[in-house]
């Protein structure tokens, strides 16, 4: 299906509408992509700071990918509780006393992800990874969750 | 002193090589504006950036793994980054310096001599 792309008048390009360019990325977001894709997606023009987080599984584990840019390592959580993984944590501020801020558009504070995992996982085998501002969690799936072939002897 | 960085769109490019605009702030110091750069996904080696004419431009393209499996829930975009900024005249563009570091970049544009304050004591 094709639509034809919403163009937004020259008028918003000028300088200093910075939440605008935010927002025409967010409405040609809403689209291009397929409709049921931006349903579980919070809009952070009003929530604040909620991380986009992928989750993908494969026959051993459920992966868990988290986009947090310019965190500190020490300052991400994460835990397992019922089924649930949540992923929270806090970015300080960085402007040192001074310097005034000009403008920005980077969230400071806290945030807080869950997600429910689609099968049960071993606790106990957790792996955690961050780099390049991407937090990667490797959940290894539980025994008994694991798919299971079959093998018939056809006599 | 209000206009340091100012931001130069062009959308037909973006649209072009479906590119997104990373989240930016610009601070002020007594030597140097800093920007740093949201691009989360991208690193060193995916990083190009140039000035010309006092344009500053800069492209960040995402080096992910790619995760074995099927995809049961997706929010991350997988575009790459690109965002322009006019640059005030008095940053010295020769001596603008660049880091990376968990995916934010940091640019750091220092101010021109003639243009940073200076204390003139009266004898």
């Amino acid at each position: 299906m094709s639509i034809i792309r919403y163009q937004p008048p020259q008028t918003l390009a000028f300088s200093g509408f910075d939440r605008l360019s935010n927002l025409r990325d967010e409405l040609d977001t809403l689209f291009e992509m397929p409709f049921w894709s931006n349903f579980g997606r919070q809009s952070q023009l009003f929530s604040g700071w909620s991380p986009a987080l992928d989750l993908y599984q494969n026959n051993d584990n459920v992966v868990a990918r988290v986009e947090l840019p310019g965190m500190r390592k020490e300052d991400i959580e994460i835990s397992l509780q019922d089924g649930m993984l949540t992923i929270a944590g806090e970015r300080k501020s960085e402007t040192p006393e001074g310097e005034k801020a000009e403008r920005t558009e980077r969230y400071v504070g806290k945030f807080r992800r869950s997600v429910s995992l689609p099968t049960q996982v071993d606790a106990n085998k957790v792996m955690a990874n961050y780099r390049d501002g991407i937090l990667t969690v490797t959940l290894p799936k539980a025994e008994e969750a694991k798919p299971k072939q079959i093998k018939v002897d056809v006599a | 002193m209000e206009t340091l960085v100012r931001e130069n769109r062009n959308a037909d490019q973006r649209r072009a090589e479906q590119l997104v605009t990373p989240l930016a702030s610009v601070v002020e110091d007594t030597d140097a504006y800093l920007l740093k750069v949201e691009m989360p996904g991208v690193n060193k080696e995916g990083l190009e950036i140039s000035v010309e004419n006092n344009e500053l431009t800069i492209t960040g393209r995402r080096s992910l793994a790619q995760i074995e499996g099927t995809l049961i829930h997706r929010e991350s975009r997988p575009e790459n980054f690109r965002r322009g900024f006019e640059l005030d005249p008095s940053i010295d563009t020769s001596k603008i310096s660049a880091r990376m570091d968990q995916g934010i970049l940091t640019l750091t544009l220092p101010k021109a001599e003639e243009v940073k304050p200076r204390k003139i004591t009266v004898s």
